[in-house]
Formats: C-alpha cells, sequence, structure tokens
C-alpha cells in the first residue's frame, strides 16, 4: 500500500483512511457531510497527490496527445486545460485526464491514480510512432484541491499571481506561500469552485500547511475522498470504474462534447459510429421517487419488471437531501421524467429519469 | 470511543439491552463511526420472530449500506420510528435514542453468547 506525502498529517487529524487506487487514502475527517456542505458553502481542502502526472514535451507532443486522446489538443492555449478521454481500439475508456498546456512543446496530462501505469503503457505503445518525450513524474508531485466559493480569497492572500486572471479551466505557475513553480489551476472536481494546487513532494507540507492556516479565515475543513464523490456526483461528472471503463463508449456516457471528429484519433471510427448510428444504453441521472440509497451494481428495470440498465453511481445528495444515482439505461428509457425502478435488496423502488447536474 | 459497560455486544457490532425478557438493540458507537453519516434505517420486521444472525433490517449511510443483525433470537415487538426522520440520531446517541428495535428474547441463555464491554473493547480498540 503506497502513502502520499502528507500521510503523517491526515493520520494525525485522526481521519479515517482507506485503501483507494493502491493507496492508503483519507476518506473523512469529521464526518462526510460536515465536510461535504463546507466545500459547498466555504471550502475545503482535499489531498489527492494519488492522482498521476506524465509530462509530454518535444516538437511532436501535441500530435501524440491529439492520437491518444477524444478532445481537440490543438484548441489549447498556453496556460489553458482541457477535460478529455483515452479512448481504447474498441470505443471504450482507458481512462479520462486533464491536459495541461504549458506551451507548444510541453503538457502536462493528469491521470486517475487507478489507472497510472494503464494509461502509460497505453500513451507510450502510441508514442513509437510520434516519439515525444514522456515522463511519469506521478510520484514527485502533490495535489491538492482547494474547493469551494471561498477558496479563492484566502488563497489570494498567498500568491502574487492574481487569481482573479485565471479562468476556469486554465492555470498558471507561480509562487504560493513562498514556494517557487506551484501550478495554480482553477480546475476541481465538486462544482464548488476553488483551485488546485500541484507542488513537488519537497515543498507539499510547507504549501499545505500554509493554505490550511489562511483557511482558517472562512472555516475551511479537511475534506475526504468520501465527500469528494458525493461532490461530484451532485453535479454529475463521470468517475472513472463507474461511469467510465474500458467497456463504455463516450457517445454513451454523454462525452460527445470532449470527442471531436476533426482529427485522427484511437478508436475513432468506432465511436464515430455510435455517433452516426446511435448507441443502444444512454447514462442518465436519477432520483429517488420511494424511499432507498441507489449503489453501483444494483439492477434498473422498467416499471414491467424487464431489466433495462444498471446503476454506476449512487448516494444520498447531502446538499439537496434525496438520493440521486447515476446509470446506463436502454435509448427507450432514458427520456427525461422516465419511471424507472431500482432493485434494492430484492425489491423494486421507484426512481425518475431527471436532468443533469443535479445541483 | 464509547463502550457502555451495562450492555451487551455482538460481534456485529450491535449492542443489548436486557430488561427483563426484553431487550432493546442498536448499533455500537463503533459501528455509527465506521458507516459515517447515517441517512436510512430500513427495518420491516416488527411482528418477525427471528434467529440470533437473521438480518433484522438495513442501515444506509451516504457511502455504504450495512445490515443489521439480531444479536439473539427474539420477536420484533418494536421498531423506533423515530429513526424515520432523524436517521442521524444513530450518529449522535447511538445507545439512547438511536436504538433501534426491542425484542422478545426467545432463550434468554443465548445472551450468554455475547461479549461485556471489556470483551467488545477488545474486539474494536487496536
Amino acid at each position: 500500500m503506497k502513502e502520499v506525502v502528507l500521510n503523517h498529517i491526515h493520520v494525525g487529524l485522526g481521519a479515517k483512511m482507506v485503501p483507494f487506487a493502491g493507496f492508503s487514502m483519507p476518506v473523512s475527517y469529521k464526518g462526510l457531510n460536515i465536510e461535504h456542505l463546507a466545500v459547498r458553502g466555504s471550502a475545503g481542502i482535499f489531498d489527492v497527490s494519488h492522482m498521476g502526472e506524465f509530462f509530454v514535451t518535444g516538437p511532436n507532443a501535441l500530435d501524440l496527445i491529439q492520437f491518444v486522446t477524444s478532445n481537440d489538443a490543438s484548441k489549447l492555449v498556453d496556460g489553458q486545460v482541457q477535460y478529455s478521454c483515452l479512448p481504447n481500439e474498441n470505443g471504450g475508456a482507458v481512462d479520462d485526464l486533464l491536459v495541461y498546456r504549458y506551451h507548444a512543446e510541453k503538457f502536462l496530462l493528469v491521470v486517475n491514480a487507478s489507472n497510472i501505469e494503464k494509461d502509460w503503457n497505453h500513451i507510450s505503445k502510441y508514442n513509437e510512432r510520434f516519439g515525444a518525450t514522456l515522463s511519469n513524474q506521478s510520484d514527485e508531485y502533490c495535489l491538492f484541491a482547494v474547493q469551494g466559493p471561498k477558496a479563492a480569497a484566502f488563497l489570494q492572500t498567498l500568491t502574487e499571481v492574481n487569481l482573479s486572471d485565471i479562468p476556469y479551466y486554465n492555470f498558471r505557475v507561480g509562487a504560493m506561500a513562498g514556494i517557487e513553480e506551484v501550478i495554480i489551476s482553477n480546475t476541481g472536481y465538486t462544482g464548488a469552485g476553488g483551485f488546485e494546487l500541484y507542488v513537488k513532494n519537497a515543498d507539499a507540507e510547507k504549501l499545505w500547511n500554509a493554505v490550511c492556516e489562511a483557511g482558517k479565515s472562512v472555516n475551511m475543513e479537511y475534506a475526504g475522498l468520501g465527500c469528494r464523490d458525493t461532490l461530484r456526483l451532485e453535479k454529475a461528472f463521470c468517475l472513472y470504474g463507474h461511469e467510465l471503463n474500458d467497456t463504455t463508449s463516450p457517445i454513451e456516457a454523454g462525452l460527445g462534447w470532449i470527442t471531436k471528429f476533426t482529427k485522427d484519433f484511437v478508436g475513432r471510427s468506432i465511436i464515430e459510429g455510435h455517433k452516426t448510428n446511435g448507441v443502444s444504453r444512454k447514462l442518465v441521472g436519477f432520483e429517488m421517487i420511494d424511499r432507498g440509497i441507489p449503489r453501483q451494481g444494483y439492477k434498473i428495470m422498467d416499471a414491467a419488471g424487464n431489466e433495462i440498465g444498471e446503476v454506476t453511481s449512487g448516494t444520498q445528495s447531502p446538499s439537496l437531501g434525496k438520493a440521486i444515482g447515476l446509470g446506463y439505461v436502454t435509448v427507450e428509457n432514458s427520456s427525461l421524467g422516465t419511471e424507472i425502478f431500482i432493485e434494492i435488496r430484492d425489491k423494486k423502488i421507484k426512481a425518475s429519469v431527471i436532468k443533469t447536474p443535479f445541483l | 470511543m464509547n463502550i457502555p459497560d451495562n450492555l451487551k455486544y455482538s460481534k456485529d457490532h450491535e449492542w443489548v439491552r436486557v430488561e427483563g425478557d426484553t431487550a432493546y438493540v442498536g448499533i455500537t458507537d463503533f459501528a455509527q463511526g465506521e458507516l459515517g453519516d447515517i441517512v436510512f434505517v430500513e427495518i420491516e420486521t416488527e411482528g418477525d420472530t427471528l434467529d440470533a444472525h437473521d438480518v433484522f433490517g438495513s442501515v444506509e449511510a451516504v457511502k455504504t449500506v450495512s445490515d443489521l443483525f439480531m444479536p439473539v433470537g427474539g420477536t420484533v415487538l418494536e421498531v423506533n420510528s423515530n429513526l424515520n426522520d432523524n436517521p442521524e440520531l444513530v450518529n449522535s446517541d447511538p445507545y439512547g435514542e438511536g436504538w433501534m428495535v426491542k425484542i422478545k428474547i426467545t432463550d434468554a441463555a443465548e445472551l450468554d453468547t455475547l461479549m461485556d464491554a471489556a470483551g467488545y473493547r477488545d474486539l474494536v480498540v487496536v
């Protein structure tokens, strides 16, 4: 089991630690609901240093990225970030990721911890024909997500970089809390606003402590993976291993907007077929009408009791006070307002397909 | 961790407070802490007679669901209806307002299979 660099801090704070993607990770500190509501209403800090960082450099960096990702990275300008997908040869998803453009010959790919090795092997295989320089620096960086509507204001006290000059899905590299070369990224997985901070391991504790000290002014909470999941689910953000896997097409997952057929890429012809000919199932959001909490793997039925799909994620939404979920259903059952039933421990519990994001 | 001396405990992390031939049953402070924020307690076995270790209901936390097991055999006489609207009572007061069922004990001898507070502390406190 790997540990994040600041493991001792989380243990010292009394966090509940759980194995996740090969790391021992804090799942909660004071409690999921408290942390969730703090992020929505004020601010929370997540240590998500388990995430993977690959640098892609050289004259062929963009060509490689264009071929292995589904979105159009040629549209990126310096300092911009793009959400994208790594499709496989069968039109499924190897992973979803963020692509950071430093300049025309330097990019950073941020990938899911559970997929670091798989992604690395996949990208390296295709790089044989492009010859970009690839560097896996996942073990050299920590990543802190400082999220919430009040995060930017107190982070601003730690840096000369004007944070209001960094639009959503843009980043700057600058000094923060006396540490040079922090990647300050206006991104996140909560839909609550705030920044993500990438820092070299040696400076990680200094940055963490400075952010936590500054965050006291808004009663920032330590936030674990538990509320990271409920926060992203309220915004209906996909999570690899739930909504996405090696067999899900980005078209089925509602990720057509990051799939650009203006260029060639791995799996393109198959995925274009999904778009042109249609798919048989679609990812939908639903709310429970009758009482019950949907969980990954639960069957979805129609009113007649026919199996029409499967839940990929579900929870009680701390912000909305109701049970919500995402799941794949047959296209005929995917329109808004469709009455569906979730099989929860041998009972069929009524739910309704609703618009996403939930919040 | 709160482990009251006057209760008996099962290895499934239920507590039992014996009152004559009846008993109140709930989940322990350790169990509620492991589950996290509890959002739904579902018990539909009122009136049923169940054996020890039978499932008498389930408890849903935000992130997980867990079955509830009878610590001893008995008949479910009453379900704590306060938990319908206030399931968080299981988190805030697991041994008091967060009780789950009142049962009539089938065979008092089964109580001897349960742990006392010291035994339960050995199980959960590392």
